[in-house]
């Protein structure tokens, strides 16, 4: 039952499918991978370059500088409202937590990339879907709050469904507040670069993921506002090839490159180098 | 058409009316009978209006017949001049506003409108904006910081559009935006829900020093339909995800989420909208008075500190 539920889990997210566990197939091409290979290539098919979901701590130590890494994330999340649909949200909660081995969809921390100091957050899709409640908006608030403080820069990396339900309107007041956060940055010429991942969706990209200074998307990536359900059942229409995917997104001006995951680290320090406000830009 | 929990108030209401004619034209007195089913009624509106479930809220907050923005525009304010286009694209009829004057004071005012009537819903996409409604709004927010008058937002949808246009041109993009620039004013500014604050659509006209809530409004993160759809696989399940998402004026109230609710006639705004609409006059006079000593900075860290608030965790 166990095992069954980790499979189901596992394909679900996209990571991994079929026994034996050494091996793994690309979603895309059906290649068989050595999951070594695939880990060692961040989650990227060898064969076909499709982008799997990489887990979050991955991501952490792909962009933050080796041993850099210090967390200030560690937030847990409470049922305001005493929700309840088809099972109570603090059972969902529980089952969330023990999925994704943390308090709530995301980690943070202070660090360097780059050489630049920032502070770098990122979401967890293993915890319901990346979704936004309390906690998440207060993490990412205060992440860009001490980035402020602290002259760090501010990295993000977005992967979610969207606002949390469970928490309703709470939910919907932290893309409110996460924005504001944002201005404590700009009052301090400090940059921020947002990260779209597969998917994100809804309120993360309705708010601070859709006002950074620089936005990178990962190749292949959903990224919108409605989800691609939604929009179908409102216009009843099948929607086109490539709809709201990283590269319709490119095309419509909405983020500044699409950026292989390999080629991430080094853009994103790029960037961080060029603007923060330590180097100093010498003139003749 | 009635709402299914008005139905027996309006056939006792029927009824009453029936019996008045009868005893004016036959001369025959009823009064004692008439008498009797006046308190009846009484009762049972005080039964109904009192015990409303939320899913009745929701229905009211979207009953025919409830003020729109226009409708109060018209109403509370004068010399009302509309201001269209987003300067870009297009004019978004799903978004309203303009210049206004509020007893004397002259205001900057934007809100989501919805038809009243089949026809007129259509041509407003039933109030559910395009990017460029939302790119009015922020010119109209430009507006209202350029020349320091009050910004007042009214909303009423039942969320941003979910279409193939609407996501090409941006939807989330500017809806971030609005969020962003309606932070930033530096003059007074409140938000009134009027009737439906669906999501991130109603929000980015959302973000006032003050937010006010009618009665019968709601206000949340999805709509029950759409929250039943995706909780209990079944949109049908609307009553109980309305019931789960805690979306109406008092529990918005005890939540932080809005400052003041604006008291609605027996029966909802739409039974009696002149009742309504005194209500918000006097709730926008008494909020502008109360943001009036406060300077631009002030105003902007006055909103920080209000949005700041809103969340719930542990250590």
């Amino acid at each position: 039952m166990a095992l069954e539920r980790l499979f189901r889990r596992r394909r679900a997210q996209g990571e991994a499918r079929d026994i034996p566990e050494l091996w793994t197939k690309c979603p895309k091409c059906d290649a068989q991978i050595y999951k070594k290979d695939l880990e060692t290539n961040l989650y990227v098919c060898p064969k076909c370059s499709h982008h799997l979901r990489m887990p979050a701590d991955r991501r952490v130590a792909m962009l933050a500088d080796a041993g850099s890494f210090e967390e200030i994330t560690g937030l847990k999340p409470t049922d305001p409202l005493g929700f309840v649909d088809t099972e109570p949200y603090p059972k969902r909660l529980e089952r969330y937590q023990r999925e994704a081995g943390r308090p709530d969809a995301i980690v943070g921390g202070r660090c360097t990339i780059g050489g630049v100091p920032s502070v770098l957050l990122v979401m967890d899709y293993a915890f319901a879907g990346g979704s936004m409640g309390s906690v998440v908006g207060e993490e990412i608030t205060r992440g860009v709050e001490q980035a402020a403080q602290e002259g760090r820069a501010v990295v993000i990396v977005a992967v979610s469904g969207g606002a949390r339900m469970q928490e309703a309107a709470l939910s919907l007041m932290q893309m409110a507040k996460t924005t504001l956060a944002l201005d404590r940055l700009w009052a301090r010429r400090l940059p921020y670069v947002s990260i779209l991942t597969d998917p994100t969706t809804g309120g993360v990209t309705a708010s601070f993921a859709a006002l950074a200074d620089v936005i990178l998307a990962e190749p292949g990536a959903l990224i919108g506002f409605a989800g691609p359900r939604v929009i179908k059942q409102t216009i009843r229409q099948d929607l086109p090839e490539g709809f709201q995917r990283s590269e319709f997104l490119l095309k419509h001006g909405m983020v500044d490159q699409v950026v292989d995951r390999r080629q991430l680290k080094g853009t994103v320090a790029q960037v961080l180098k060029l603007l923060h406000p330590s180097t100093v830009n010498r003139v003749g | 058409m009635p709402l299914e929990f008005e139905k027996p108030i309006e056939e006792l209401e029927a009824k009453i009316a029936e019996l008045e004619g009868f005893a004016a034209s036959s001369g025959v007195d009823l009064s004692d009978e008439l008498q009797v089913l006046r308190e009846r009624l009484a009762q049972l509106k005080a039964e109904t209006f009192s015990n409303l479930s939320r899913w009745e809220r929701v229905q009211l907050a979207r009953a025919p017949g409830r003020p729109t923005t226009l409708d109060v525009i018209g109403s509370i304010m004068s010399d009302f001049v509309e201001l269209s286009g987003d300067r870009t694209f297009g004019d978004d009829a799903a978004v309203v506003g303009g210049l206004a004057r509020l007893e004397g004071q002259s205001v900057v005012v934007v809100g989501h409108q919805k038809g009243r009537d089949t026809k007129e819903n259509i041509r407003r996409n039933f109030a559910m904006p395009h990017p460029e409604g939302y790119r009015k709004a922020m010119r109209l927010m430009d507006l209202a910081d350029r020349f320091g008058r009050p910004f007042i937002a009214f909303i009423d949808t039942p969320g941003a559009y979910p279409g193939i246009s609407a996501e090409e041109r941006g939807q989330a993009w500017v809806i971030a935006q609005s969020i962003q620039r309606m932070a930033r004013l530096r003059v007074p500014a409140i938000a009134v829900i009027l009737g439906e604050g669906g999501s991130g659509g109603a929000l980015a006209i959302g973000v006032g020093n003050r937010v006010l809530i009618l009665e019968n409004a709601w206000y949340s993160v999805i709509s029950p339909e759409s929250c039943a759809a995706i909780l209990w696989r079944d949109a049908k399940e609307a009553a109980k995800a309305a019931e789960a998402l805690k979306l109406t004026a008092p529990d918005l109230l005890s939540l932080g989420i809005v400052d003041r609710i604006i008291p609605e006639p027996d029966g909802g705004a739409h039974r009696n909208p002149a009742a309504a609409m005194a209500g918000i006059r006097q709730a926008l006079l008494e909020t502008l008075a109360e943001l009036a000593h406060l300077g631009p900075e002030e105003l902007f860290e006055d909103r920080y500190r209000r949005f700041r608030g809103l969340g719930q965790y542990q250590n």
